[in-house]
């Protein structure tokens, strides 16, 4: 991979904040975009923009095309057998609040339980807290080994015949944890329950078959694979989303509309209510060209290269605390000692390197690493060694500027 | 941007009430609680304010979790506001947004001391948050339960 061409296909990257030149290591909060992405979006709006699925004039035609197009780029990108089964979101958590308030609500009663796991995201733990909540269902807590893993053990003995929904992160956005989801599927469908897969930090990074996954229900974002923000994907086993209830009604969605009643189109239509989000798709669509032409196993490869130099040189600074196990996907969070990590984004930053601070949107994994925030940074397919060096040099800086206080 | 322009946000006195805060703790008693976090970074603070029969703020602490500039401006709040009637405090909290803001401030007779080492926190908008956590609890304390 040559790293070097690729970064100029990222304009974003190429400037100076604070005096220095940008390194960016928050991709994981969202990943920046292509040339060809930003391109593509742009190329509609000037020459095909359009309503889909209506009118008959030809930039209609056009716009339904792209649209559809990129659905068919997305069903091939993961494997799915119908483009009926990709419905297009907003975004990860839109996706996972369908299945939540469609499948969720019609299909957990009281007494049922619902698992899911301390690392998740908030938009993974509050959807189920509400179906829990209005149900009468038990919400479970899939416990953690200490160094932030799951054991399929402990599934085994969690998820019981009356677990109804397991729903878990692909891939863990505070500690890199990639998760065994194959395997829980198994174990949750022997146990008669679906699962449910928040893939935000899985597709962007790894070649991801749903059938070979064999999960019911996958959410992920276009934001954090190079597409524009407000895109995103709910992918559902077709014979699953044919016996769901839509969430959202009006226009786009409908077949006939009577006075009193009304029935749905067909899938993946009827999850799609409103005029759909056509550029941020068609964005999507490019995203995944752009994704393909390097090649996702290129791009898992290089992440992997950078993590490991990352934990190598960062695990070398004394004083620094890193979270979760040792393989790990494309980020590591840590904290510097006598440093708060507001403080260490801030002192990064003025050296031109952007990495999160906080609690991650995940405030009951903070709770169970028994810290209120810590520092993230964040790797992608433009990220180098070199700006490995300049976070540790940063790193180095931050904790001089701050030692003299303590 | 160089360890100069991180002098304008990270001054002595900050630093000094973030290693040895003032006031940080809790109160027994009849005393009024409040507590607030900042739900994007996990901040949190809790003021304890006990209030005299003259409307004078006799006694405060704050306890919580936080960066140095919430942690110091928490600290700084404490400091500035006890002894002071309670409309003389709320005064000062506006004040402090103001200042927050990059606004011009006029104090009047009301002493900020160190307080005015924050100002250069409103250089860092991404920071604008810490430094108001704390005087926004403690409005919230003196509010709620008055």
């Amino acid at each position: 991979m040559d790293i070097a061409s690729i970064r100029e296909e990222f304009p974003v990257l190429d400037q100076k904040v604070n005096g220095h030149p940008l390194v960016y290591l928050d991709s994981t909060a969202t990943a920046q975009k292509p040339r060809s992405v930003i391109e593509a979006v742009d190329h509609y709006y000037r020459h095909d923009n359009a309503n889909v699925h209506r009118g008959v004039h030809t930039l209609g035609t056009r716009a339904t095309d792209l649209y559809e197009g990129a659905r068919d780029k997305v069903r091939r990108f993961i494997h799915a057998n119908s483009t009926a089964e990709i419905i297009f979101t907003r975004g990860t958590t839109t996706s996972l609040n369908i299945v939540a308030q469609s499948y969720g609500l019609a299909n957990v009663r009281e007494g049922d339980e619902i698992v899911i796991s301390p690392m998740e995201h908030h938009s993974n733990i509050i959807p189920w807290q509400q179906v829990a909540k209005a149900t009468g269902a038990t919400l479970t807590y899939l416990p953690l080994q200490e160094d932030g893993t799951i054991s399929l053990e402990d599934v085994r003995e969690t998820v019981t015949s009356n677990t109804k929904i397991v729903a878990i992160a692909h891939v863990s956005n505070v500690l890199g944890t990639v998760n065994p989801v194959k395997e829980i599927a198994n174990i949750a469908h022997e146990n008669g329950a679906v699962i449910v897969v928040d893939g935000a930090q899985g597709v962007p990074h790894m070649e991801v078959n749903v059938q070979d996954l064999d999960c019911d229900f996958y959410a992920f974002s276009g934001h954090k694979m190079c597409a524009p923000t407000g895109i995103g994907v709910l992918y559902g086993k077709k014979e699953l989303l044919e016996a769901m209830e839509p969430v959202e009604f009006g226009g786009e969605m409908i077949d006939f509309v009577h006075l009193y009643e009304s029935t749905w189109k067909e899938l993946p239509w009827k999850f799609e209510g409103g005029t759909p989000i056509i550029a941020g798709a068609i964005g999507l669509g490019a995203a995944i060209d752009f994704l393909n032409e390097i090649g996702m196993d290129h791009i898992s490869a290089h992440e992997q290269k950078i993590t490991s130099y990352a934990m190598e040189r960062l695990s070398s600074i004394e004083g620094i605390d890193i979270y979760g196990p040792k393989e790990r996907a494309a980020l590591v969070t840590f904290n510097l000692n006598e440093v708060h990590s507001h403080d260490t984004a801030t002192i990064l930053d003025s050296f031109g390197i952007a990495v999160r601070a906080g609690h991650h949107c995940a405030q009951p994994l903070m709770k169970w690493l028994d810290v209120t925030a810590t520092a993230r940074a964040s790797f992608y397919l433009y990220n180098t060694e070199e700006e490995i060096d300049r976070l540790v040099e940063g790193l180095t800086k931050a904790k001089e500027y701050f030692g003299d206080v303590f | 941007m160089s360890f100069n322009n991180l002098d304008t946000l990270y001054r002595q006195v900050i630093m000094d009430h973030y290693k040895s805060p003032r006031n940080k703790g809790t109160l027994d008693g009849s005393v009024l609680i409040a507590e607030m976090n900042n739900p994007s970074c996990g901040d949190r603070i809790e003021v304890y304010v006990h209030i005299n029969d003259d409307e004078v703020i006799e006694d405060i602490k704050f306890d919580g979790e936080g960066c140095s500039i919430s942690m110091a401006s928490a600290s700084m709040m404490t400091q500035a506001i006890k002894g002071q009637k309670v409309e003389d405090a709320l005064k000062m909290s506006e004040l402090f947004s103001q200042m927050m803001m990059g606004e011009d401030i006029d104090p009047g007779s009301l002493e900020l001391g160190d307080i005015e080492a924050l100002q250069g926190v409103s250089q860092f908008p991404a920071r604008i948050n810490c430094a108001t956590l704390g005087w926004k609890t403690m409005e919230r304390t003196v509010h709620e339960n008055n």
